[in-house]
């Protein structure tokens, strides 16, 4: 049991990357931590009953939205103005990554959310509640990330749909390059990329004429958005306090996935210069050996995603960012635009994930259309465009 | 003495009496599923058993099969995760193939497993052999075939017997879906949670039967 979410966090990852200033102070630290295990940051959840954290965050959200998306049935969250007619986007999955998925909704982005228990799938008669109140008559999109519960409920959702005429479409976000090879995509996960994936669909959503447009066009966006991530260390269940998993101490995990899921290796905790190409690599790797998707090559334009899965701080997202655009611009690609901070979380988890989208034309306009939600707003058009 | 077969409303009874056992049985289902999952089955089979128990009490059958498609939907409306949908399938594919019934004989015991299963192969993909229900659910239903024309009593023995038997060998299999995949050989020597429950599940309606 050496992990090292006993110690607090912020000094957890100060060992891991100066191991040499600060190695007096942490030995203390730790034998603090040791003798009083509430001596930990992520023991100290400011929530009430441990088995109503889902409902009572949606209740939450409901009140952050004020009067943009309202609650529906069990636990949804759905636009409280979608125009009769118009083709409808409902995302969702486990709460306790906020502020995704259900705080994607909201003006050009999802119309509705179907939101689980804590890491677990909403159940089919909660998807389909979403579903009923989001369809306007043009069918609905399901448009979630690529986990066995979430794809179980989310099809019976949509038999029951199917029972009451609602037409309902499926594309699965599966952008999480380390969780299986180009061949098998069907058993990749789904991560941060799908937030710039949302954000394209929300946006074509708005002008789509048909649900088949709306499909392509999703599928298109996930097609050319993959995701490499790193995990430092894990965060803690809401309900038990018990870390999501466990790490070696010293090590981290590349290519983990947000709830501890095996990536490609654990190594040694490093530098973000060293570790930012070596994350970087694995996502050019990607679009050279998946036959489905041209290269990345020199003159293409990227949207670049930098988030934290939580306890990673915004300056050490910024250090990392740094170092991502300096090794695109050594290969002759484009920033388009960039986004960045914790928007695909896991409770306390540290960890960072890169996500590249290559931009064409339709992409690009459908980016530039602004959007407004608890997750995340932009203005028309770009940064520095 | 046990039962020839089973009306509608002992039907039901007796899936009150499993919804009681699989509550009681959550610390087993914590501690198996601790061992190769993320721990959680056991307190959603006690969240589904629960909303079974409010939804079988509130409502007349004359049906059967209704019986296990109130089961099926009360569990895949409160478990969520996989297993809501894996069990509710489990319940609402085998009850929706006897709707028709009202008496549960061992005839329409078989027919429910073997469409129940189906149902959970279908919808989670899961072979046997992979360490999941579907290794206690599979015997549980090949015995259901062969003891069709039994008294619902012997029947149900038999195809508890049977789920037994399939949960303790799936202790020798290697997982490979779900969370458990990611412990390959580590997998070993302990049986799958969800074949506990299954096992657990045809025994309690084989006991009801039996008294």
């Amino acid at each position: 049991m050496g992990g090292l979410y006993r110690i607090p966090l912020n000094v957890s990852r100060k060992i891991a990357g100066d191991p040499f200033s600060v190695c007096h102070a942490s030995e203390t630290l730790r034998q603090q931590a040791f003798t009083n295990p509430l001596n930990t940051l992520q023991m100290k959840k400011l929530i009430n009953d441990p088995l109503k954290v889902a409902d009572e965050l949606v209740e939450g959200l409901v009140d952050a939205y004020n009067g943009e998306c309202k609650q529906v049935g069990t636990r949804s969250i759905v636009k409280t103005d979608i125009p009769e007619g118009k083709v409808a986007l409902l995302v969702g999955g486990g709460s306790g990554h906020e502020p995704i998925y259900h705080g994607l909704v909201g003006r050009n982005l999802a119309d509705g959310a179907a939101c689980g228990d804590i890491f677990a799938a909403p159940p089919p008669n909660i998807v389909f509640e979403a579903t009923e109140e989001v369809d306007k008559g043009k069918g609905v999109l399901y448009l979630y990330g690529n986990y066995a519960g979430d794809v179980l409920n989310f099809d019976i959702g949509a038999e029951l749909a199917d029972d009451e005429d609602i037409e309902v479409r499926t594309v699965l976000i599966w952008d999480d390059v380390c969780s299986a090879p180009p061949t098998e995509k069907d058993k990749r996960r789904g991560i941060a990329g799908l937030v710039p994936i949302v954000k394209l669909a929300g946006a074509a959503s708005q002008t789509a004429a048909s649900l088949d447009e709306l499909e392509a066009l999703a599928k298109k966006a996930v097609l050319q958005t993959r995701s490499v991530g790193v995990s430092m260390a894990p965060g803690a269940i809401p309900a038990t306090g018990k870390p999501t998993f466990e790490l070696e101490e010293g090590l981290i995990g590349l290519g983990m996935g947000i709830h501890g899921e095996p990536g490609v290796a654990e190594i040694p905790m490093t530098t973000a210069d060293e570790l930012t190409p070596k994350m970087i690599d694995l996502i050019f790797e990607d679009y050279e050996k998946d036959d489905e998707v041209e290269a990345l090559k020199e003159g293409d334009d990227v949207l670049i995603f930098v988030n934290s899965l939580g306890a990673t701080t915004m300056m050490e997202l910024l250090i990392a960012l740094r170092k991502a655009k300096a090794c695109l611009t050594e290969r002759g690609i484009n920033i388009y635009d960039v986004m960045i901070g914790p928007l695909v979380t896991c409770q306390e988890m540290a960890g960072i994930s890169f996500s590249i989208t290559r931009m064409d034309d339709e992409l690009k306009k459908y980016w530039e259309m602004p959007c407004q939600s608890v997750c995340f707003s932009k203005m028309e058009g770009r940064y520095g465009g | 003495m046990g039962k020839e077969s089973l009306s509608a409303t002992e039907t039901r009874d007796m899936m009150v009496a499993v919804a009681d056992k699989i509550i009681e049985a959550e610390p087993i289902l914590t501690d198996a599923d601790r061992a190769l999952g993320d721990g959680d089955h056991g307190v959603g089979m006690e969240r589904g058993m629960n909303a079974v128990k409010e939804a079988l009490a509130s409502e007349e059958f004359t049906s059967v099969g209704k019986v296990f498609m109130s089961v099926g939907m009360a569990m895949m409306s409160s478990m969520g995760g996989a297993s809501g949908a894996v069990f509710g399938t489990l319940f609402r594919s085998g009850g929706k193939a006897i709707k028709d019934s009202e008496t549960f004989g061992a005839a329409e015991a078989a027919t429910f497993f073997k469409e129940g299963t189906d149902g959970v192969m279908t919808r989670g993909g899961a072979k046997p052999g992979d360490k999941t229900m579907v290794d206690a659910l599979l015997p549980a239903a090949e015995k259901g075939a062969e003891v069709a024309d039994q008294p619902v009593c012997d029947a149900l023995a038999a195809i508890a017997g049977a789920a037994a038997a399939g949960r303790d060998a799936s202790e020798d299999m290697i997982a490979t879906m779900g969370r458990a995949k990611t412990l390959g050989e580590k997998s070993l020597g302990k049986p799958d949670a969800g074949a506990v429950s299954v096992a657990i599940i045809a025994k309690t309606m084989a006991d009801f039967a039996a008294s």
